[in-house]
């Protein structure tokens, strides 16, 4: 692996490994049944430096910002290679938005440069909002020969005429801004610093060494803290190859896994969930006398892995379940989420080590992970080396709101200094986040302190940010809160939203009006959804400004009504 | 060549087959999310069998941010 501690920029430490590793391969980019391409590291310089080349000749100045809109794949990365080498900044933006809402980050980031795939372009070009985008150029990738491209040019034809010049930035300097969420009224870009990645890369890949030969799985949006930093910089860094799928369906990822005989993979909790279901319902269909056998080998793996993973051992006691997934399985790291530990506790039983994690886009991905020796499901691991971790305001059994400080924390939230100052406190990054460390150094989480909610996808949701899909509601005034912010639970997973109305004098909650609720409701993508409302009689507290006045209206709420009370939408 | 109106009967057949609801409360312009109690890797999965059934390729991104049958429905009749 590259010597971090000796480069200054991300794109310094990425233009070495190309150099470090020019014949192994970095890139496989598969289709469903068929490989599409597969890059070496020089093949990958070769098809990144004339993008960075064009992108100078066409005014891209150091500091300028410029946006990836891309599902998984190599153009993101080659793109993402090309800004960093032309001194850029680089705003990874999330495909699964809407149109108008990537059209809101555009404008709030200022970024001047987009990379964008076709289908998805087609989508923001048909957007109201497009016709005020101050975009000073856009890169499509994959457009079809004859394809309307409203002022964009083709990716493949953006190729500058010089060999580029390396532009160099400080450790200080931004790297990346980051949306950790907020695509409502109240964008979170989170300002990273090439110190901020170097750090975490160098903190976190002693856990999950990459190899010339070792393979990634890639399928968390790469946009995402996680697979930026397990799907880019770390498998580069440490001369390993990045596989990318074309598509997300359950059975080309099971394929992939023993056709590239795939490493390590991260996966959001709900894909994890989806791998356990699918592997109870086989063993369900074993005969009886088969059955038996595997729950008695499946015993004596657990026995045998609680202090440490042994990965030979379990491949060979469970020989078929390994084969299943490629048979050169080292890990599988879960995050963006909290994961429930009978999950974990699965995988683990039949000898496929889970790494789950803690961490923020705040905190450039990682805080802690558990390093599994010995196995604790109940916890979210130890601190990931150069990270403190403080307890603030314990109650009597020593639980309060974690913060963190730690080189790779960002800094700050762009353009806002007023939700950056809350934030960070002192130096430390205030997480929101409700847990304890226990005597052996493990952070166990508790909850939330503050208003929101992440989903088992890994996508953190502010009720303020969904509020301004139900204007127009026939009410006098209403609001979204995370229903445990309102009745606070230990408890980190099964979250939910609920609308709070405040009806006008003499109106009642009719038929007419729950479709109305469901149509506003059914406008949002199904995990942004508010799961049921509840009725509230007095006028909400507002402050001079007349915004209200949400901690005060969640502790009224919370002491006057029960969690019971609300109905289901 | 089969109508929109086919097209969005066969998949709501299809659907409630396979996810063991009654073909009789599936409406076009429901959401399969919520009426089939279903999660995203769970509709990709219902992708699958209706692209085997009609025989088409439809990519991840086509049905981003797709939640009800309608939409499906048009989708898929645009490649048929």
């Amino acid at each position: 692996m590259l010597e971090l501690a000796k480069y200054d920029s991300l794109g310094a430490a990425l233009r070495d490994a190309l150099v470090q590793w020019p014949d192994e391969v970095c890139l496989i980019e598969a289709d469903r049944e068929r490989e599409k391409s597969r890059l070496t590291y020089r093949q990958f310089g070769e098809a990144a430096e004339p993008v960075a080349a064009a992108l100078e000749e066409s005014g891209f100045a150091t500091e300028d910002r410029a946006a990836i809109i891309m599902t998984n794949q190599p153009k993101w990365l080659i793109s993402a290679y090309a800004v960093f080498f032309a001194g850029g900044v680089l705003v990874p933006l999330d495909y699964k938005l809407s149109a108008a809402e990537h059209l809101h980050l555009l404008a709030h980031s200022q970024a001047q440069v987009l990379f964008v795939e076709y289908p998805l372009w087609r989508l923001i070009t048909q957007t109201p909002a497009f016709r005020e985008h101050k975009l000073r150029k856009v890169l499509v990738t994959e457009a079809p020969p004859n394809a309307e491209l409203a002022g964009a040019q083709r990716w493949e034809e953006f190729h500058g005429t010089r060999a580029p010049e390396f532009r160099p930035r400080a450790l200080m300097d931004t790297a990346c801004i980051v949306y950790s969420s907020g695509t409502g009224g109240h964008p979170r870009g989170c300002v990273l610093t090439h110190e901020n990645y170097l750090e975490q890369c160098a903190a976190v890949s002693p856990i999950f060494p990459f190899w010339p030969g070792a393979r990634y799985l890639s399928i968390i949006p790469t946009n995402h803290a996680i697979d930026f930093m397990g799907g880019f910089v770390m498998p580069f860094t440490g001369g390993g190859t990045v596989v990318h799928l074309r598509t997300l369906r359950p059975e080309f990822i099971r394929e992939a896994f023993t056709k590239y005989k795939i490493t390590y993979m991260a996966v959001v909790p709900l894909i994890l969930k989806n791998l356990q279901r699918g592997l109870r319902e086989k063993f369900a269909a074993l005969p009886a006398a088969k059955r038996k056998m595997l729950d008695a080998l499946i015993g004596i793996n657990r026995a045998l892995t609680r202090s440490k993973p042994r990965p030979g051992l379990s491949r060979m006691l469970l020989k078929d379940i390994h084969a299943a997934f490629g048979g050169g399985l080292q890990a599988l790291l879960v995050g963006g989420a909290f994961t429930e530990p009978a999950t974990i506790e699965f995988f683990h039983d039949i000898g496929i080590p889970i790494y789950n994690g803690y961490g923020c886009t705040e905190a450039c991905t990682a805080i802690s992970l558990n390093d599994l020796r010995p196995f604790r499901p109940d916890t979210v691991g130890k601190p990931v080396p150069g990270m403190e971790i403080r307890i603030v305001e314990p109650d009597a059994d020593g639980i309060g709101e974690v913060s963190v400080r730690s080189k790779t924390v960002m800094s700050g939230y762009l353009d806002d200094p007023e939700m950056t100052a809350e934030t960070l406190v002192n130096g430390w990054l205030m997480t929101g986040d409700l847990g304890r460390v226990d005597a052996s150094g493990h952070l166990q989480l508790f909850g939330r302190k503050k208003n929101m909610i992440v989903t088992a996808e890994g996508k953190n949701i502010y009720p303020e940010d969904i509020e301004n899909n139900f204007e127009g509601i026939a009410v006098k005034e209403f609001c979204v809160y995370a229903a445990n912010y309102i009745w606070p639970r230990h408890a980190m997973t099964g979250e939910q939203l609920v609308l709070v109305l405040h009806l006008e004098p003499g109106h009642t909650v009719d038929d007419a009006f729950v479709r109305e609720l469901n149509r506003h409701n059914g406008q949002l993508l199904n995990y942004k959804r508010v799961s049921g409302y509840i009725v509230w009689e007095h006028d909400f507290p507002r402050n001079a400004a007349m915004k209200i006045r949400r901690v005060v209206l969640a502790g009224l709420i919370g002491k006057q009504l029960e969690r019971s009370a609300v109905v289901s939408l | 060549m089969k109508t929109i109106e086919q097209t969005t009967d066969e998949i709501l057949t299809l659907a409630a087959t396979h996810f063991k609801v009654s073909r009789a409360e599936l409406q076009p312009g429901d959401d399969f999310y919520k009426k089939l109690g279903i999660d995203s890797l769970q509709a990709l999965d219902l992708l699958t069998r209706l692209e085997n059934h009609f025989n088409v390729e439809l990519p991840d991104y086509e049905v981003q941010g797709v939640s009800d049958f309608h939409t499906l429905a048009t989708r898929i009749q645009a490649r048929l």
